[in-house]
């Protein structure tokens, strides 16, 4: 192709593409993720009702993980608490916290709508209905590891979304309105279910707030073994097809229009989207704020595409909910989604007010 | 090469009938202006085109291929869209939407590389928007994002570029600055080029052929000059109206 302006238009001077400055590169900002993570995983393991040594911690993780031949020096105590009880619950928050933002993002550009988040669709509602049913009827079932609490969240959260798929097909709305009203209608016929569980739930209904409020206490390497599969293919899934979600956000028919299988990819998304989603409710809880607020703030930095999108929100939303783990235990076992809120919400107004990238809201 | 064969057109919306039966070729390296009232099944047409809606009956051949045989990616190798406006969800400089116009060459896992970089920066100097990069598409002028959506079509390096109503919400200086650029896509790039317009004097002025639907039905083809003859915009849009085809600048 020639370059050249064509006749007619007021001749602009060809100006080279300004680079982009080097904080905000995309492999910039993956490398201070990946540092936050590694702070999140050794501060995770090192503080809590008895602190580790962070040496100790360090040398725990390079002795027992990586096999560096390092000489013993901490008591077997500090290696049972930090391999058996702080492990397992740091990687399930990682695991967690970055499969919600990644199902956050998916949600957001599928539904090409900034204020969706990954419990819109139905989720969060058939996860908690689900678990509070299990609460009334505590039957004493359970598969790899998983309470039949955590088997009833996922199967709910599957459920609802299947529901909602099937139910928004049926509507005359356009193809997205009708699929978000849907979801609503549905979500607020779960939460009726919901609240009346919780009626009837007496002296348990503790154990149902707990499982709305998010908790990662009763997190397992069992657990960890089951969602991890789930959470990291899933994941690997939807950063896959991210050509597909950068189509979408300029609406179905242009999207057709630049070669995309249009119905086809958005099951394909928002059905490991939920996958991944059900996963983390399931044997977290409902972890709120991260899903929302993740993939905005990437966003910010490193603007809409998803391949650098995707993998970001994973890393950041990992980090900052092993952050907000920590930082929810250490007081003594408040609920998570407790903190990712209130450390979350000003963080986040703050970054709207002050930082200035030209990708903002 | 490319030429575009429509047999026999049909489309209907549940009873509502869009287009009746058309038969249209579109010979590579044409201009044309797809012309008509409101709800003549100008934006039917083309998305029919595109293979983007179901035909009733008919078929659309692409090089004497149907396109219900070819996968959309292939489609839109040759045939690139630009569509009336489009809502952006979230902040996206304008050399990224550009950049979407490469994702049917792109592969799944691997990024844009860096001859698609090079086809997205020509493709915005070459509509003009050199200027504009690094700013947030959102914040442009309607006109403005035109360009932009053009320049998404040009980086997708189609040979035929498909138009719906591209002058519509424009005004005087944008629209003849877009009109300018189709024709020079087309004279020095070779592209073929369809617009779909309400302004008959700009089709008249800036292309050879045109196309007038009425009620679903091409009820003239040819240069605009017949096909916009007083009594047939009488019939057609119903108002007494002579489109002047002399002068530097066409009025109706």
């Amino acid at each position: 192709m020639r370059a050249g302006v064509a006749p007619g238009i007021p001749a602009l001077s060809a100006r080279a593409r300004p680079a982009t400055p080097r904080w905000r590169r995309p492999t910039t900002v993956a490398a201070v993720g990946l540092a936050a993570l590694a702070v999140a995983l050794v501060a995770g393991l090192a503080f809590g009702s008895v602190s580790i040594p962070l040496g100790d911690t360090v040398a725990i993780l390079a002795h027992r993980l990586l096999g560096w031949p390092v000489a013993v020096t901490w008591p077997t105590s500090s290696e049972t608490i930090v391999l058996e009880l702080r492990l397992p619950r740091v990687l399930m928050a990682m695991l967690a916290g970055g499969g919600l933002a990644v199902a956050g993002a998916t949600m957001q550009g599928v539904l090409r709508n900034p204020l969706a988040d990954p419990y819109v669709l139905g989720t969060a509602s058939g996860a908690a209905l689900g678990a509070s049913l299990a609460v009334l009827v505590p039957l004493p079932l359970g598969l790899l590891g998983l309470g039949f609490g955590q088997l009833l969240a996922f199967v709910g959260a599957v459920v609802a979304v299947a529901l909602v798929w099937r139910l928004s097909r049926a509507s005359r709305l356009g193809s997205l309105t009708g699929l978000l009203l849907t979801g609503y209608a549905v979500g607020s016929l779960l939460a009726a279910g919901l609240s009346m569980a919780m009626v009837l739930s007496g002296a348990q209904l503790r154990q149902i707030v707990y499982f709305l409020l998010g908790s990662l206490a009763t997190a397992t390497w069992q657990q960890v073994a089951v969602a991890a599969p789930l959470i990291i293919a899933g994941v690997a899934v939807l950063a896959w097809r991210a050509r597909a979600l950068d189509a979408l956000m300029l609406g179905d028919e242009t999207a057709a229009h630049l070669g995309l299988a249009v119905a086809r990819e958005r099951v394909i998304l928002l059905a490991f989207a939920a996958l991944v989603t059900a996963a983390a409710v399931a044997t977290c809880g409902l972890i709120g704020f991260v899903g929302l607020v993740v993939p905005h703030m990437v966003r910010l930095v490193v603007g809409p595409a998803a391949r650098p999108l995707l993998p970001l929100a994973a890393i950041f939303g990992a980090a900052f909910l092993a952050f907000a783990d920590l930082l929810a235990r250490l007081p003594g076992e408040l609920p998570v989604g407790i903190v990712t809120a209130v450390i979350g919400a000003p963080f986040f107004l703050l970054i709207l007010r002050h930082v200035r990238t030209g990708y903002e809201l | 090469m490319s030429d575009l064969r429509l047999v026999d057109v049909a489309l209907s919306y549940g009873s509502r009938t869009a287009l009746a039966g058309l038969d249209v070729t579109i010979a590579s390296g044409e201009r044309v202006a797809v012309l008509g009232p409101n709800g003549a099944g100008k934006s039917s047409l083309l998305r029919c085109m595109t293979g983007v809606l179901p035909l009733s009956r008919g078929q659309v051949l692409l090089d004497g291929v149907p396109l219900a045989e070819l996968g959309r990616e292939a489609i839109a190798r040759r045939i690139a869209v630009v569509p009336q406006q489009v809502d952006l969800p979230f902040a996206i400089r304008v050399e990224e939407v550009v950049a979407l116009g490469r994702i049917p060459h792109e592969r799944s896992f691997h990024g844009p590389t860096a001859h698609d970089r090079e086809i997205v920066d020509e493709a915005i100097h070459r509509v003009g928007l050199d200027a504009f990069v690094g700013r947030d598409a959102r914040e442009l002028s309607l006109g403005e994002r035109q360009l932009v959506l053009i320049a998404m079509a040009v980086a997708q390096q189609a040979r035929l570029l498909l138009l719906d109503e591209p002058t519509v919400h424009l005004d005087l200086r944008h629209q003849v600055q877009v009109m300018d650029l189709l024709a020079d896509l087309n004279d020095r790039d070779g592209l073929t080029i369809l617009a779909v317009l309400h302004d008959l004097a700009l089709a008249a002025h800036y292309f050879p052929r045109a196309l007038l639907l009425d009620g679903g039905r091409l009820v003239a083809d040819g240069p605009p000059a017949q096909v916009l003859a007083p009594e047939r915009v009488r019939t057609t849009f119903g108002v007494d109206a002579a489109v002047w085809m002399g002068g530097a600048r066409p009025g109706v």
